[in-house]
């Protein structure tokens, strides 16, 4: 028997496709100034939060999609789609999670989110989000102890919402652009978290994102705010069912660090990809940034992206507080007919502030994946740094990466520095180590994880391993 | 050494191969019992790394007729991983670079699966250092290697000798060496072969593909096989070797085309 080819092995689908029956609450299809008072309406909103929506609305009619990525996709039917779908439960967040329908419950099991007492993740705090809505806080007692509030958007609205009215749309504004004022207009849930002075939050905060409905779209908006001296790590996880047809997901994910505060941000996304044609699929277009806004303050943002159809976004940091900083860790993986234009910006305009960029792409099958970057050096970031890193990882011959770095200084006395490096891995390196006695996937897996370990390294330790099988996961059958 | 009852390692009969679809092993029959070592000369083209390469399990290669047995079983039932487990060593003619895994990660892994094969116990970080610098003395190489990616940088004379570091480690039943001589400077060429005398002994066997015979001063082999067009044309002791060093290879077209053969 001649030895099996790496395009015969079988690859594994998509664990997470299967889709919840639920009853669920659903508008009609469509946008217009009637749907967004009634999506506020059905939340029952406070009325500056309406005219929070209702201005970023209109702004919204007089933009233009923006085409300048290196993406391709069929347009978007923005009347197409349905704005609010919610699981049909009452509007109460429930008190108890035996009061959370079972199927709700199981689903998130299924995914590896346990969220009954007895079998949840004891050191992380996880606020499920099942389409638009929170289904449950675990921990919330305990965290208030501290005086961290951790809750989904929609209840902060409610419990909090001179923090809200304060800091919402200070980090991404909705004038910002296309789809940051789509979702600042019909944005649904997400999380809010706020962490007093002085308090390092005892637990990893995380937020699991579970898209169910087929024509939904999905606009969450996340808060997260630390005040002086406060710290908090918190991470982001996502995964959908497979539809044939690309659901759109725009999110806005603002952060604000006062003074000597910090704030980390990891992302391990696995939206659905589209099949190994390119059918269907998460359109990942998303507006996340973090603003340094006291002074010594640290935002990071390390990213996993291996879902997706197309990934469109660019964590970015502002570094306003002298002697801030700002961190972007990102892996980046596209296989099949998936294409990533994903990169971050980091804006200097206090003095002393450093960033760190470090990029790795992994192009695999007739994917393409580009870095675009900017480094920006305001007149007023005298003495800066910045050290930047993008590497790319080409797997077989048809896969493409690209890297669009900017660099716009107004300091003399700022330093940038900017490597990139690419790479292949090729069926010949793949025989060399299997020829050595070692197999396919941990061939694979020796080589990702190589390429990627100064990425890993940043993400929290409970992740880090996961985030090493996810890519061996994605990558079987991309190679030969 | 040549023992007539020692155990019969690698049996290939009437192997038939191609590589898209062009046929270049064309009917190769070969024996090889432990304790001995091999040399296959031929000119570029005939087949000798294909022969190799067959062997180790490389996917661009298809098997079309023949068989081969190593120590009574089919080799190619076996995937590449699971022949170099149970004691193939290839040592590769163009040995790859592999950015991003460390050399000493990867001999790590590889000899840990060759243990295991045999029922030993897998060494931990600490214990394989401690094995592999005793190793790095076979091939007089510096433990910097280890640090570095897996032959990233070496120049050829140093990543030949860390396929004999390999082979050291991994301590196969059968290795077959392509061309592990070429490109190698007299200095280098004496520090292998010394790694591949000390490494032969009753219980295993090697087969050394070279084109020239000056390899063949320092490693002496037991059979001289000498390739054409996808066969073994002819075998013989080591004085074939010193033959062929006179003679040059024109008789092998005399003699291919006396057969009827292209």
């Amino acid at each position: 028997m001649t030895s099996v080819s790496t395009r015969d092995l079988v690859s594994q689908p998509y664990k997470y496709g299967f889709v919840t029956d639920i009853a669920t609450d659903k508008i009609a299809k469509g946008l217009s100034e009637d749907v967004v008072r009634l999506i506020s309406a059905k939340k029952g909103e406070p009325e500056f939060l309406l005219n929070f929506r209702l201005k970023a609305y209109r702004h919204w009619l007089t933009l233009e999609e923006p085409d300048w990525a290196a993406l391709g996709y069929p347009a978007i039917d923005y009347q197409d789609i349905v704005y609010y779908a919610a699981p049909k439960q009452p509007q109460e967040k429930k008190a108890s999670l035996d009061e959370v329908d079972p199927k709700l419950l199981e689903t998130f099991e299924k995914l590896g989110i346990p969220l009954n007492e007895q079998k949840r993740l004891s050191n992380v705090a996880v606020d499920a989000v099942f389409d638009s809505v929170s289904i449950a806080t675990t921990y919330k007692e305990k965290l208030a102890e501290h005086g961290v509030v951790f809750c989904s958007f929609a209840e902060a609205v409610k419990e909090h919402p001179d923090l809200i009215a304060h800091y919402l749309g200070t980090v991404v504004s909705s004038n910002d652009n296309y789809f940051a004022a789509l979702n600042s207009a019909v944005f649904s849930d997400g999380s809010f978290v706020f962490i007093p002075k002085g308090v390092e939050c005892p637990m990893e905060l995380s937020t699991y994102f579970r898209i169910n409905s087929g024509d939904t779209g999905q606009f969450e908006r996340t808060l997260i705010v630390a005040e002086e001296g406060a710290s908090v790590s918190y991470l982001e996880g996502c995964t959908a069912p497979m539809f044939d047809t690309n659901q759109l997901h725009a999110a806005v994910v603002e952060l604000v660090a006062l003074d000597d505060a910090s704030i980390k941000y990891s992302t391990v996304q696995n939206w659905y990809a589209g099949d190994e044609n390119g059918v269907g699929g998460i359109y990942n277009f998303v507006t996340k940034r973090g603003q340094c806004r006291g002074a010594r303050s640290r935002i990071s943002w390390t990213q996993v992206e291996t879902g997706s159809a197309i990934t469109w976004k660019y964590p970015s940091c502002v570094l306003q507080g002298a002697d801030s900083v700002g961190e972007f860790y990102s892996v980046a993986l596209t296989n099949n007919c998936q294409q990533a234009d994903t990169g971050t910006k980091m804006v200097h305009v206090g003095p002393r502030t450093r960033s760190t960029i470090v990029s790795k792409g992994i192009s695999a099958g007739r994917s393409s994946n580009s870095y675009r970057g900017l480094v920006q050096m305001a007149p007023s970031a005298k003495g800066a740094r910045n050290y930047s890193q993008c590497d790319s990882m080409l797997i077989g011959d048809q896969a493409a990466a690209n890297t669009y770095p900017y660099i716009r200084s107004q300091q003399p006395q700022a330093a940038i520095e900017h490597e990139a490096s690419t790479c292949r891995i090729s069926e010949d390196q793949l025989f060399y180590l299997q020829s050595r006695g070692i197999g396919f996937e941990e061939a694979v897996s020796m080589m990702v994880s190589g390429f990627c370990r100064d990425v890993f390294n940043q993400l929290p330790m409970e992740f880090a391993a996961e985030a090493d099988k996810l890519l061996a996961l994605k990558l079987e059958g991309s190679v030969g | 050494m040549i023992r007539p009852d020692a155990e019969l390692l690698l049996e290939i009969s009437d192997l038939h191969a191609s590589v898209e679809d062009q046929p270049i092993l064309k009917g190769v029959n070969l024996q090889v019992r432990a304790g001995e070592i091999h040399a296959v000369m031929g000119r570029n083209g005939s087949g000798k790394s294909t022969l190799s390469k067959v062997l180790a399990g490389h996917p661009a290669y298809r098997v079309t007729a023949g068989s081969v047995r190593y120590r009574g079983r089919d080799l190619f039932e076996l995937e590449p991983e699971e022949r170099a487990r149970l004691g193939v060593f290839l040592g590769f003619q163009y040995p790859v670079e592999i950015p991003g895994v460390s050399n000493l990660e990867f001999l790590r892994v590889a000899t840990n699966a060759r243990r295991q094969s045999r029922e030993l116990d897998e060494l931990d970080t600490f214990e394989f250092e401690d094995h592999v610098r005793e190793k790095l003395q076979v091939v007089q190489m510096d433990p910097a290697f280890l640090e570095r990616s897996v032959n990233e940088g070496f120049s050829g004379g140093e990543k030949k000798r860390n396929e004999i570091l390999q082979m050291a480690l991994l301590e196969p039943v059968v290795a077959i060496l392509d061309e592990t001589d070429s490109g190698l400077d007299i200095d280098a060429l004496r520090i292998v072969a010394a790694g591949v005398n000390q490494l032969a002994g009753p219980d295993n066997a090697t087969l050394l593909i070279t084109h020239y015979q000056r390899l063949l001063d320092e490693i002496t082999p037991d059979y001289v096989h000498v390739m054409a067009a996808g066969r073994i044309l002819r075998t013989g002791g080591r004085e074939l070797a010193l033959e062929l060093e006179q003679t040059g290879y024109d008789w092998v077209d005399r003699e291919l085309a006396a057969q009827g053969v292209a």
